[in-house]
C-alpha cells in the first residue's frame, strides 16, 4: 500500500480559484476535471483579498490554504503561488498516506496479537480490546524502521521546498515594497498573461 | 451542466454574508435520495443566480469531492443526524477502509464554551496577521516558557561564577540569551510545520495555524538573533557570543533535522541544554573554567531522565510523525540511559567541592533529591510503564531548579583578589 509518492507529481495548481477574477459576471460554472477540483469545497467571498486557511484536514492533519490571485499577478507571485500549492498538495498526499498506513497497520497488528492470544477483537461489553503499551511499542518501532528511507527523503524535499518558498516570499515582498516606494502601480492584467 | 460522480450530498457549506462574519460554517444536512439531491443542487443554483453579490461558484459543489470520498470504496447513508455539525467518518460496512486520525468524540452534551471553541477551530479564517494577537503569537513562536527556563539556567551559571556580581553584565547576558533562545525556537518551529501539525502536543503552534507566514517567522527569528548574538559578543564578551551562536546552530541545524534521522538527536539536544549555564559563567568570568563545564554537565545529565521519561508516553505520536527517538526504536537503551544519568547526577554533585564551585555541604544537601530521582529512574528502568515515566518526568521538573538553588546557597565564597596572591585557592580542606 505504501506508494513511493515522494517525488513531485504534476502540478494541480492551475484551477484553484476562478472566483477572483470577476466583476459582476454570472456565476461561472466552469467545467473542470474532477480530479483538479477543490477538495475542500470552500470558497471565500470574492471581495476578500486574503488567502484563507482552513481547519486541519481529516486525513493529513494539514491545513489547506486557498490562495488569492491578485488582479495583476506578477510572474514571481505566480511562481510562488504555484510552488506553495504544489508543496501543499504533495505534503497532503504524503501525510494522508502515512496516517492511513499507520492506522491500518496498527489495526492489523492489534488483530494479529489478539488472535495469537486467542482473544476476540471485542470483549464482553462490546468494546474493542486494546493492547498494552509494551505490545504496541513493538509495532511503533517496526513502523519507524520500515519507513525510514521514505521519511528521510520527505524530510530532504520538505526542507528544500520550505526554504525556496520562503526565499520567493522574501523576493515578492521586496519587489512589492520597491514598487510601492517608487510609486509604481500594478499594470493592467491583460498583458500579464493568464494564470492558468 | 455540472455533473457529479457522486450523487449524494453529505453536507452543505454555507457562505455567510460578509457583514462582519469572517467564517463559514458547515451545516450538516441529509439528502435522502438522488432526486432530492438534484433538486437541492438546482435550488442552490437558482439561489446563486438570484443573488449575485454572493459568489457561490462551482466550488460549492466540489465539497462532494472530499478526500475520503475518493479513497473509500463505497458510501453509505447515515442512519441518523450527527450531534456535531462537522462531517465525521462514513459508515463503511467492512470497517477496514479509511479510519479517522482523530477520535470521534463521545455523544455527551458538552459545555457551551468548549463547543463554541471547537466550532471556531473548524472554521476557515483569513490568512492575515492580527496585530493585537502578535505578542501572544511571538510568545508561542519563541516557546516563551522554555526560553524562561533557559535564561534561568544561564542566570544560575552567572551567579555561580566566583567573581563579584556585575548587574549590567548580568542583564545583558540574560537579554542576549533570551533573544538567542527565541531565535532558535522560532527557526525550529519554522522547520517543523507539517510534523507539528500531526502531533497532538504541537498542533496549535502559530505557524501550523497560519497565524503568521513562514517569512514572518524567519524575520522574527533574525530580528531576535542578530541583536541577541551581537549583544552577547559586544556587550558581554566574544566567547559568550560565540557560545550563543553555536547553540543556535546546534539546535536549528543539528538537533532539529536529526530528530527525524537518528536517536543521536537526544545527545545533541542535551548539549544544547548544557550550553546556557556555561554561557552564564563565561559571561561573568570571560573564560571557560572547569566550574562552567561542571554546571553544563549537570544540565547535560539532567536532560536524559527528563526527556526520556517525557518521550516514553509519546511513542505513538513519534512513530506516526516519523521521529526517531530512543523511546521508540531502542526502548531498553532509553531506560538505561535515564538511570545512568540520574545516578551520574550524584557523582557530579560530589565534584562541586572538588572543582571549587561549591562547599562540601552541597553533595550532602543535594543527596536526598538526587537519590529520589535516581530511585524513580530505577523504577522506570525496572518497570518501564507509563506511570513511572510520568513520575520521573514530573520529578525532573522540580529537581533541576532545586539543584541549582542548592548549588547557589552552597556556593564557595572566594577570598578577594588581593588576598588571593597570598593564599592561593586550593581545593577545600574539608575534603
Amino acid at each position: 500500500l505504501v506508494h513511493s509518492k515522494d517525488s513531485k507529481k504534476d502540478s494541480k495548481t492551475a484551477t484553484r480559484s476562478p472566483t477572483k477574477h470577476h466583476t459582476g459576471e454570472t456565476i461561472p460554472l466552469i467545467r473542470r476535471d474532477p480530479s483538479h477540483c477543490q477538495r475542500t469545497g470552500f470558497s471565500p467571498a470574492a471581495a476578500s483579498k486574503c488567502d484563507w486557511i482552513g481547519p486541519p484536514d481529516r486525513l493529513s492533519n494539514l491545513r489547506p490554504i486557498i490562495y488569492h490571485i491578485p488582479e495583476n499577478e506578477t510572474p514571481l507571485e505566480r511562481t510562488l503561488r504555484h510552488l506553495r500549492q504544489d508543496t501543499e498538495d504533495w505534503s497532503h498526499e504524503f501525510w494522508t498516506n502515512q496516517n492511513f498506513t499507520f492506522s491500518k497497520e496498527k489495526e492489523e497488528h492489534v488483530r494479529s496479537q489478539l488472535s495469537s492470544k486467542g482473544l476476540s477483537e471485542r470483549d464482553d461489553d462490546g468494546r474493542k480490546r486494546t493492547l498494552s503499551s509494551e505490545e504496541m511499542a513493538v509495532f511503533y518501532k517496526h513502523f519507524l524502521d520500515k519507513n525510514m528511507t521514505r521519511h528521510a527523503s520527505y524530510n530532504r524535499e520538505w526542507y528544500g521546498r520550505n526554504f525556496t518558498i520562503t526565499l520567493l516570499m522574501a523576493r515578492v515582498a521586496l519587489h512589492n515594497t520597491w514598487r510601492t516606494l517608487t510609486g509604481q502601480t500594478r499594470g493592467t492584467g491583460r498583458e500579464k498573461g493568464k494564470s492558468t | 451542466m455540472y455533473k457529479t460522480p457522486c450523487s449524494r450530498l453529505t453536507g452543505v457549506w454555507k457562505c455567510l454574508l460578509r457583514d462582519g462574519l469572517l467564517g463559514v460554517s458547515v451545516q450538516q444536512r441529509l439528502i435522502a435520495n438522488a432526486s432530492r439531491s438534484h433538486m437541492s443542487v438546482r435550488s442552490l443554483i437558482q439561489l446563486c443566480r438570484k443573488n449575485q453579490t454572493e459568489w457561490i461558484t462551482f466550488q460549492h459543489f466540489c465539497f462532494l469531492k472530499r478526500q475520503y470520498v475518493k479513497s473509500s470504496s463505497g458510501l453509505c447513508q447515515r442512519a441518523g443526524p450527527k450531534q456535531e455539525p462537522v462531517a465525521s467518518v462514513l459508515d463503511d460496512p467492512d470497517d477496514s477502509v479509511v479510519s479517522q486520525v482523530q477520535q470521534i468524540p463521545a455523544l455527551k452534551p458538552e459545555p457551551e464554551a468548549a463547543r463554541a471553541a471547537r466550532l471556531e477551530a473548524r472554521q476557515w479564517k483569513e490568512l492575515k496577521v492580527e496585530y493585537s494577537d502578535l505578542p501572544g503569537i511571538y510568545a508561542r513562536l519563541s516557546k516563551i516558557k522554555l526560553t524562561a527556563l533557559v535564561v534561568t539556567t544561564a542566570a544560575a551559571g552567572f551567579a555561580m561564577a566566583p567573581v563579584p556580581f556585575d548587574p549590567v553584565t548580568f542583564l545583558m547576558a540574560s537579554v542576549g540569551t533570551c533573544l538567542s533562545s527565541c531565535t532558535a525556537n522560532s527557526i525550529n518551529q519554522y522547520f517543523e510545520v507539517p510534523f507539528d501539525s500531526n502531533m497532538n502536543r504541537t498542533k496549535n503552534r502559530p505557524l501550523v495555524r497560519g497565524q503568521i507566514s513562514p517569512l514572518h517567522a524567519v524575520s522574527f527569528a533574525l530580528a531576535c538573533g542578530i541583536p541577541g548574538v551581537t549583544l552577547l559578543t559586544l556587550g558581554v564578551n566574544p566567547l559568550t557570543g560565540f557560545l550563543g551562536a553555536l547553540n543556535i546552530f546546534l539546535y536549528t541545524c543539528c538537533y532539529t533535522p536529526l530528530k527525524r534521522l537518528s536517536i543521536a538527536n537526544t545527545w545533541v539536544g542535551a548539549v544544547v541544554g548544557a550550553i546556557p549555564p556555561v554561557m552564564g559563567w563565561t559571561a561573568a568570568t570571560g573564560s571557560l573554567d572547569p566550574g562552567a563545564l561542571l554546571l553544563g554537565a549537570f544540565l547535560f545529565s539532567w536532560q536524559f531522565p527528563h526527556f526520556n521519561a517525557l518521550s516514553w508516553n509519546l511513542r505513538e505520536d513519534y512513530s506516526r510523525g516519523g521521529y526517531r527517538m530512543m523511546s521508540v526504536t531502542h526502548p531498553s537503551l532509553c531506560k538505561r540511559v535515564a538511570l545512568r544519568h540520574s545516578v551520574g547526577l550524584i557523582g557530579l554533585s560530589a565534584l562541586g567541592p572538588v572543582l571549587d564551585v561549591t562547599t562540601w555541604t552541597f553533595p550532602l544537601v543535594s543527596l536526598p533529591i538526587n537519590l529520589y530521582i535516581s530511585y524513580l529512574a530505577f523504577r522506570f528502568y525496572h518497570n518501564g510503564d507509563r506511570q513511572n515515566a510520568r513520575k520521573l518526568f514530573f520529578c525532573s521538573l522540580w529537581h533541576l531548579p532545586m539543584l541549582l538553588l542548592l548549588a547557589l546557597t552552597c556556593k564557595k565564597r572566594h577570598v578577594p583578589q588581593d588576598e588571593a596572591a597570598v593564599a592561593p585557592s586550593t581545593p577545600s580542606l574539608a575534603l
